[in-house]
């Protein structure tokens, strides 16, 4: 393929794939809701597991985005040092997101900062936010969109603990802050938690975490554990659909982490609302791709 | 059968409702967020639509401009209220709005609002922002047109919008603070139970 017509190709996909996430939810959000909306026994709060099943039809039928908050646009690259348009993709997603904001329609979302102007084209300084990982080797590149709307990036928050205040500390961080500011978040919410050195990191690994399938378990079993038992906990609270209570408070509980140095605990919070839109497709070197995020999909 | 209030409300139309209603709202609901706030009481500039007896939504949405030039409501969900609790009280004082709808909860300073005013904070389920957009009939006006997309201060003609769920009343009540002292009180012996599992320092 010519390399002017493979750059417009992947622009094509992307910016499709982008407004796409924006009008249905993946596979395993989709399922996970459907679970909660079962087990929910409170009458306020089936309500509105129901408006919210209303709402998606609606949005699928008229192919609009379910939520009027599309976010800004974050794109999580896994790339292979071979992928052939490794050099073009950051030009490439940039022309995809104004796309998407054609096509979906998105909302305008990007604020130049000091400014204080909206550019209206959902691009900015650095937005489309990109985050970097390079598989050696390899010739595919799997890219995760994010649309992160203000409600759900609203409680994110990191700090550095001392190692006396230990994993407990961390239980605790995880849940002041989902019982304080995760309550006007759009609950049940995918809580994502970065166990690291410092606030950038965590941070960081906090939000690859909600990157994760809703069931999915921290390959280390105390990790697994620690996300269980914060899972099993939250929802214990009962803080209900959009903060309403309910029998349960939460999608589920990802740890992502890292060595830490010997003083610190670095330990962030993301949080990803129930409208949790993100959506995988993995492209090979010959731009044939495919969406692992959603079943179904045609672009 | 469906409580409907019709703008413009009356302070008797209020009144009966306790937190946890549900409500819906036919007549005229404006979309009023930060910028809008801000400028009326820190700016002290006037709102170019008059608010006595009527209703806004936290909301920014995604609007398309049709050919005939007129606009077409696409999505509109409602936005976090909290980030609107610095400016509230003083907004309902100046304006005589009554119904405020949003997402999540508002603090003290938006309840005391409520009370003097006799208005009320209703929540509309987050991120349902396609269903609100099949109950707006139309955009009839679109004010401040400046401020973008998500700011402009869109005047919706809307049907039995809803539902309404209210959660600070007339009596200054609070449903979500009400509930988030709830959720602090259960979350203290939940984290004790955890704590001694997670001592993998040893």
């Amino acid at each position: 393929m010519d390399k002017e017509v493979a750059v417009q190709s992947l622009t094509d996909t992307m910016a499709k794939f982008t407004s796409y996430i924006g009008k249905r939810l993946p596979t395993d959000v989709k399922q996970k809701l459907a679970d909660l909306r079962t087990l929910e026994t409170n009458p306020l709060a089936k309500s509105i597991y129901d408006s919210m099943a209303e709402n998606q039809e609606a949005a699928d039928k008229l192919d609009r985005p379910s939520c009027q908050d599309t976010g800004v646009i974050q794109y999580f690259i896994s790339a292979g040092a071979k992928f052939p348009l490794l050099g073009e993709l950051e030009e490439i997603l940039q022309n995809a997101t104004l796309g998407a904001t054609k096509i979906g329609p998105l909302r305008h979302n990007a604020v130049e900062t000091f400014d204080e102007k909206n550019t209206g084209t959902n691009t900015g300084s650095k937005i489309p936010w990109l985050d970097w990982e390079i598989v050696p080797d390899s010739d595919c590149a799997t890219i995760d969109v994010y649309m992160a709307g203000g409600g759900c990036t609203l409680p994110g928050k990191a700090t550095v603990l001392m190692p006396g205040q230990g994993y407990e500390g961390v239980t605790e961080f995880v849940f002041d802050v989902i019982t304080s500011r995760g309550v006007n978040a759009c609950p049940p919410l995918l809580v994502g938690v970065g166990v690291s050195t410092s606030v950038e990191t965590a941070a960081r690994l906090s939000k690859r975490a909600i990157l994760r399938p809703v069931n999915s378990k921290n390959p280390n079993a105390n990790a697994a554990l620690m996300e269980e038992l914060l899972e099993e906990g939250l929802n214990e609270v009962g803080i209900g659909p959009q903060g309403l209570t309910g029998n349960n408070s939460v999608m589920g509980v990802n740890i992502e982490s890292s060595a830490r140095h010997p003083s610190t605990i670095g330990v962030a919070v993301s949080t990803g609302c129930w409208a949790h839109r993100r959506g995988k497709i993995r492209f090979n070197a010959d731009l044939s791709y495919e969406v692992l995020s959603h079943e179904g999909v045609v672009l | 059968m469906k409580k409907i209030l019709q703008t413009p409300i009356r302070d008797e139309d209020l009144e009966s409702l306790n937190v946890g209603d549900v409500v819906y709202l036919t007549g005229h609901l404006v979309t009023c967020r930060d910028v809008a706030h801000r400028r009326l009481i820190e700016q002290k500039r006037e709102l170019p639509v008059d608010l006595k007896g009527g209703a806004i939504f936290h909301a920014g949405p995604i609007v398309r401009k049709k050919d005939d030039g007129k606009f077409e409501m696409v999505s509109i969900g409602p936005t976090t209220s909290m980030r609107m609790e610095k400016f509230e009280r003083e907004f309902i004082k100046q304006t005589g709005v009554k119904l405020i709808v949003g997402k999540g909860g508002m603090g003290p300073e938006t309840a005391a609002g409520c009370q003097e005013g006799k208005a009320v904070h209703a929540i509309f389920p987050g991120g349902c922002a396609v269903l609100a957009a099949t109950k707006v009939e139309e955009i009839e006006r679109a004010e401040w047109q400046d401020l973008g997309m998500p700011e402009t201060l869109w005047v919706n003609r809307v049907r039995e919008f809803g539902p309404l769920i209210i959660s600070i009343d007339t009596k200054g009540k609070n449903l979500i603070e009400q509930n988030k002292a709830r959720f602090n009180e259960k979350k203290a012996p939940v984290m004790e139970r955890i704590f001694s599992q997670v001592r993998f320092i040893k």
